[in-house]
Order: C-alpha cells, then structure tokens, then sequence
C-alpha cells in the first residue's frame, strides 16, 4: 500500500526529509484532527453513558417489572421493555431475512447485472435504505394497522378490534419493511465474495444451478447473511419512529402475551423518560441506565457484526 | 457474479422442459419464485408512496373542511336539494352515499343541526370560524387571524380553530438540517480523505469501523444525549439565550449525518483508482496534492452523492430534532426554537383522530417528506452509479 516506490528505509527517509513541506502538515493535520474529532464525539458519548449509567444498572432494574411510577429510581425497572424490543426484533428477522436473502440470491446469481431491471431493483433498494423512519411509521399506520388490521378484522367478523390496532406484529412488519436493504446488501456481499469456481466446479458435476446454490454457495455465505440479520436486529433495536404508532405503549403494567399486544420499547422508554420527567435531576440515573441497557443491546450485536465482516473481507482478499 | 451460461438468457425452458433434458419443474418454478419475492423491494417503495399519499389525498383535492361553525341546515329541506349537493353537505363519499338509506341520511342531518346549534356564541361570532384552514391558502400563505395584529404564519392544531399553515415547520426542518450539514460536511469530508488517502493502512482498519459504529448509536440515544450533555456544554460556550434551540438541533443531526457522509464519501473516494496517485507521487506532488488535486476531483461526485444523501438523513431524522427542540415558530434565527416537519408528525399523530383533518394534514407533510428523501436518493444513487461505471472504465 505504501504509495513511494523508493526501496531502502534510509533512502526513504531522506526523501521524507526533504519533501516536507509547511501545505502538506497542515493538510494532513486538519484532516487529522477531523477524524479525531468525530472519535472523540463517539469516545464521550459512549464514556459519558457508561460512567453515569452504571451505578444505576442494577439486577433488580433490569429483571423486575415497574408496577407503578417508573420515574422513581426506587421503584423503576426495564424487564418489560428489555422484552419488548427483544421480541419485535426478532419477530422482524422472521420476516425480512428470508425476503432480503431471496432477493439477494436473485442480484448475485440469477440477474444480469446490465439489464435495466436489475439496475430497477437496486435503486429500490438503495431508495428504500434512505426513506426516513417516521415515513416507516406513517405506512405502518396507514398499510399494515388502517389498511391490512382493519380489514381482517371485517373479514374475520371480530367484534372488537384484534388485529386493525397498534401491535407487536405490526411493529415487526414495518420495521421489517424499514431493514431489508440491510439484510439485502450484507447477503449479496458474502454471495459475492464466493469464488465463481466453486459454482462451475458444482455445476460441471452433473447439480442443476438450484442444487449449487443451495447446496454449495448458500452454507459458504452463511456467515455473511448472519452479519446482515445481526446488522439490522441492530439497527431496528434502537428504531423508535417507526414503532410510535404501531405498537409502541407508554406504560403497561405486565409483558406482552401475544403477538397482538402492544408493549413497552426501550428506545421510547428513553425517549420518555428524557422528556416526560417532571423531576430530571431525580430521572437521571435511571434514564442513563436505560440508555446503557439500550446500548449494550444494540452495540453488542454490532461490534460482532463488524467483526466477521472485517474477516470476511480478509478471506475474500486472500482467495482473490 | 451470475454463473456464466451457454448462449441461452434462460438455463431452464418453459416449466423446465427443454429438449435433451430431464424436464426441472420444481427447478422452473423455484426460479420464477426467486424472480417474484426480489420484486418485494419495488413493491415497498411503491406502497410506501400509495399508502402515505392515500391517506393525504383529500388535502391534495381540496375534500376536507375543517371549520367548525359550518352552515346548518333544517332536516326538511333534504327533500329539497340536488343529491350531489347533499353528498357534499354530509361530507360522504359517493359510495357511502349511495349505500345510505333515507332514515340513515335523515339522522346525519339531525346530528349535523345538533352539533351546530350546540356551538357556544363567541365561537360563532369569531370571523375564522367559518374558515375552512386545510385549504392551500391557509397551509402556505400567512394569514391575519382573530386578535393578531398583522398576518402570520402559525401551525396551531389545538383549540377551536386549527390553524395548519407548514411554512414554520418546513422552515424548522431547513433550518436544523442546514445547521447539521454545516458541521457534518466538512468533517465528514475531511475524514474520508484522511482515511482513504492519508491515513496507514494499519489506523484506517481501526478508524473506519470507528467512524461507522457512531451510526450504530440510536437516535434516542443521540437526541438525549445532545439535550443533556451538548446542549449545557454549547450554551456555557456561545452563550445564547434560549438553551434548547436548531442550532443544538443542528449539532445533534451532525452525529447521525456524519457516518452517512463519511462511508459514503470515504467509499467514492477508495474506488479512485491507486494508479492515479501513484502516477502524481511519481511526477513529483506530495501526498496531500495527489490527494487534494487529483483524487478528490476524480471521486467529486461520489462526495456530492455523500451531500445529497446526508440531505436526506438529516431531513428525515426524528427523534434527535423532537427531543431536542419542538415549539413553532416562524424565525430564520439559528438561536430560536424550531419544530421540523418528522418532530411534528411524530408528536401530534398519536393525538389525531383517524380520518380527521389534523390526521390527514399529518399523513401530507409524510408525504411531501418521502417525496423529499425519493428524490435525494435517486439523485444520490445515479451519481453513484455514473461515477463507478466511470472509473471502472465502462462508460
């Protein structure tokens, strides 16, 4: 990678030496100290959480449920929320990994890449990966609760309304929705970074082009595919636009039963106890521990995504 | 990377019968069911757009009224009047209309005469009240409501009269968004050449996953963090009056704009081909001219995608502009208050009642937000695409 072809060390550095110049410092230091910054930003938020919401992350808040005020440190506690989010997220990936791995299978190894349809696909793709989350949560409301909800509830002949009101199932949907370019893109790089011999090698065997991918590039993409569902496990666990009205509830004194129930959300919990305290002084530690609960959650998840990725990309550059 | 095959664009013939093959109709069939679920994506974008704008669609013609004193009339007179009239009065659709029976249309009269008659008279009297606010007029031209000195652009959806003009939300929504690209741009920019260009290969492997886990952390997270630690810490250090203000706003939408911008920008900058730089290191230039002359022109539109699709995020982001500030008002002040267009949706839809104006004027602004971010993103994502065919080599 090293860009000046110069051979010895010694030579190197005394062509270092006389090349200095005053442009060049200052370029590279305000580029520097750019990055720098953007670290640093990262570094307090992460340290600022972590020094104020440890105290306060206790076995008692995170495994209890808040029978009554959850403004009070006293009497505060997340299980349900830690429930809450944990269950929509993974009835998500029910949902959007077989659709994004499906749609990936057809980019990488079905479609030509030059047609203009493929070229259709993956702009609606990309456009759907920039849609604003709030724009999630209106469809939601409006497709899956006003349109889908409802009318299965005139189809059914439910009295009540079952299915046309804000649920976990809902929230799933949209969030669903909201994460398939994640499972989409993450999938079709792992397909990508299998060698085409591997492909012939199955295919000049006698196993139609189905059996090979089923049989031979799908266990070797495996891992990849597992990187783009933690990736958007990751990305919707911290989602709160989307769900605030589809399924999302201030408060509710037990956990969800059933896939039609509403529940508590650690993000909007955060949000709530942010902006809803009357006391925030007294909020504080509860509302960083939270915060922390929420962070571990998504964060976890990510630092292993980004792991087996990096990896990945290191095994697909040694084949190369 | 599609397996390469013979001559044929299909490998397997009409439900996988083909001449010297066993016939594959499981094979023909999974293939035509791969073909259909890789359509999911075109088909979400396209409900998106339907089911958002469905909503909004009595805006856009003018079908909603939202003034509450409305004129009455008597239940005798329904006899009297032409039937589409009638429709219109009730406010009914055409089908809905037609499935009534003549009792059921009688009571809507009835109730209607109730309801008027049961407004208080200072309601009556006030001139606004027989406004209908959801017309284009009122939602984008100011207006000299009851007790205000001169016309004015206000967003009220509460109290007797709703008053529904956008100007101070899209102003809002500007407003914080330009004071995010503000900070995030540069800097954003500014790293991704750092570690495209400048950085060694060891740090850049250490610092771009670094960049990119700060786009992991949730919004909320962000927005709280910036109301309760940023926002002290910036007041203490500018000084201003109002503490929560678009210009906190601005530096909050920073931190979830800059990931956007920086792994996008970062992305164009690195498929700028080496030769290039080692073809300006050979000439004589130093790494930062190879850098700053050569390379960031090659890789400039990759870096205005960066802009434009940071636009977008920064547009559509909501928890960080609804945590952070919320009141309306119709200022171009960075130091003032300021209520973007998600921060309105996401604050006042729970309270908007299905069908009602306030619920539809909510589901438009949706809208005209999607419309926003469709375009940004196929502006972004074109330029990506012209930009790699380019340095690819395929023009």
């Amino acid at each position: 990678m090293n860009s000046t072809p110069l051979a010895s060390p010694e030579l190197r550095r005394d062509f270092r030496a006389k090349s200095f110049d005053f442009a060049s410092f200052l370029f590279g230091g305000a580029t520097g100290l750019a990055t720098l910054l953007i670290l640093g930003i990262l570094a307090v938020i992460l340290i600022n959480t972590l020094v104020n919401g440890w105290s306060g992350l206790s076995w008692r808040f995170v495994s209890t449920i808040a029978k009554k005020d959850f403004f009070d440190p006293d009497t505060a506690a997340i299980l349900p929320m830690i429930v809450g989010t944990t269950l929509r997220v993974f009835v998500m990936t029910f949902f959007v990994i077989p659709v994004g791995v499906i749609t990936a299978i057809y980019l990488t190894e079905y479609a030509h890449n030059t047609s203009v349809f493929t070229r259709i696909i993956r702009s609606a793709v990309n456009n759907l990966a920039g849609v604003p989350s709030i724009v999630f949560g209106l469809f939601g409301l409006g497709f899956f609760i006003n349109f889908i909800g409802r009318n299965l509830d005139t189809l059914l002949r439910y009295d009540q309304p079952t299915w046309g009101h804000e649920s976990i199932l809902w929230a799933s949907m949209t969030l669903a929705v909201m994460t398939l370019p994640v499972v989409i893109v993450a999938t079709e790089e792992s397909l990508k970074a299998i060698p085409t011999g591997l492909r012939e090698a199955s295919l000049a065997l006698g196993a139609t082009k189905l059996e090979t991918i089923l049989k031979i590039v799908l266990p070797q993409a495996l891992p990849g595919i597992l990187t783009g569902g933690i990736l958007a496990v990751s990305r919707a666990a911290g989602e709160v636009a989307p769900i605030l009205f589809t399924g999302a509830a201030y408060f509710i004194a037990d956990l969800p039963h059933k896939l039609t129930d509403q529940f508590m959300d650690l993000g909007y919990h955060v949000y709530v106890l942010s902006t809803q305290s009357d006391n925030i002084e007294k909020t504080r530690p509860i509302l960083f521990a939270t915060i922390l609960a929420l962070l571990l959650l998504t964060f976890a998840l990510n630092v292993v995504a980004i792991f087996v990725r990096a990896n990945m990309r290191k095994k697909l550059r040694s084949l190369q | 990377m599609s397996i390469p095959t013979p001559s044929a664009k299909r490998t397997i013939g009409w439900m996988g019968i083909q001449r010297g093959h066993r016939a594959r109709p499981f094979e023909w069939l999974m293939e035509k069911f791969i073909f259909l679920v890789s359509l999911s994506a075109i088909l979400m974008v396209f409900l998106i757009f339907i089911f958002v704008a469905r909503e909004a669609l009595p805006i856009f013609f003018g079908q909603m009224n939202s003034a509450p004193v409305q004129p009455a009339l008597p239940v005798e007179e329904m006899n009297k009047l032409p039937k589409e009239k009638l429709r219109e009065y009730l406010g009914l659709s055409p089908a809905k209309f037609a499935a009534m029976d003549e009792e059921t249309k009688k009571l809507l009269m009835e109730a209607r005469l109730e309801a008027q008659t049961e407004i208080p008279e200072a309601l009556r009297q006030n001139k606004d009240a027989m406004l209908n606010t959801t017309q284009w007029r009122y939602l984008l031209q100011p207006y000299q409501w009851t007790d205000y000195d001169k016309p004015e652009y206000i967003w009220q959806p509460i109290g007797q009269i709703h008053k529904y003009n956008i100007m101070p939300l899209l102003i809002g929504s500007l407003k914080t968004t330009f004071a995010g690209l503000v900070f995030a741009v540069p800097l954003a920019i500014a790293a991704a050449i750092y570690v495209s260009q400048l950085a060694r290969p060891r740090w850049r492997e250490i610092i771009k996953p670094g960049i990119e886990l700060l786009s992991a952390i949730p919004s909320v997270v962000v927005g709280s963090f910036t109301m309760l630690v940023l926002a002290t810490f910036l007041q203490k250090v500018f000084g201003y009056q109002t503490r929560l203000n678009a210009f906190v706003a601005g530096v909050g939408l920073s931190l979830a704009v800059i990931p956007v911008v920086f792994t996008i920008a970062e992305d164009a900058l690195t498929s700028v081909p080496r030769s290039y730089t080692q073809a300006a290191l050979a000439l004589g230039a130093s790494k930062w001219q190879a850098a700053w002359q050569i390379v960031l022109p090659a890789g400039l539109p990759g870096v205005f995608a960066a802009v434009v699709l940071g636009f977008g995020r920064a547009i559509g982001e909501t928890m960080i502009v609804l945590m952070v500030c919320s009141a309306s008002v119709m200022s171009w002040s960075l130091f003032d208050s300021a209520r973007s267009i998600t921060t309105t949706i996401a604050a006042e839809m729970a309270e908007a009642v299905a069908g009602s104006h306030h619920y539809r004027i909510l589901f438009m602004l949706g809208a005209l937000l999607f419309a926003v971010t469709f375009v940004t993103n196929m502006i972004g994502d074109l330029v990506i695409h012209r930009l790699k065919r380019k340095l690819e080599g395929k023009r």
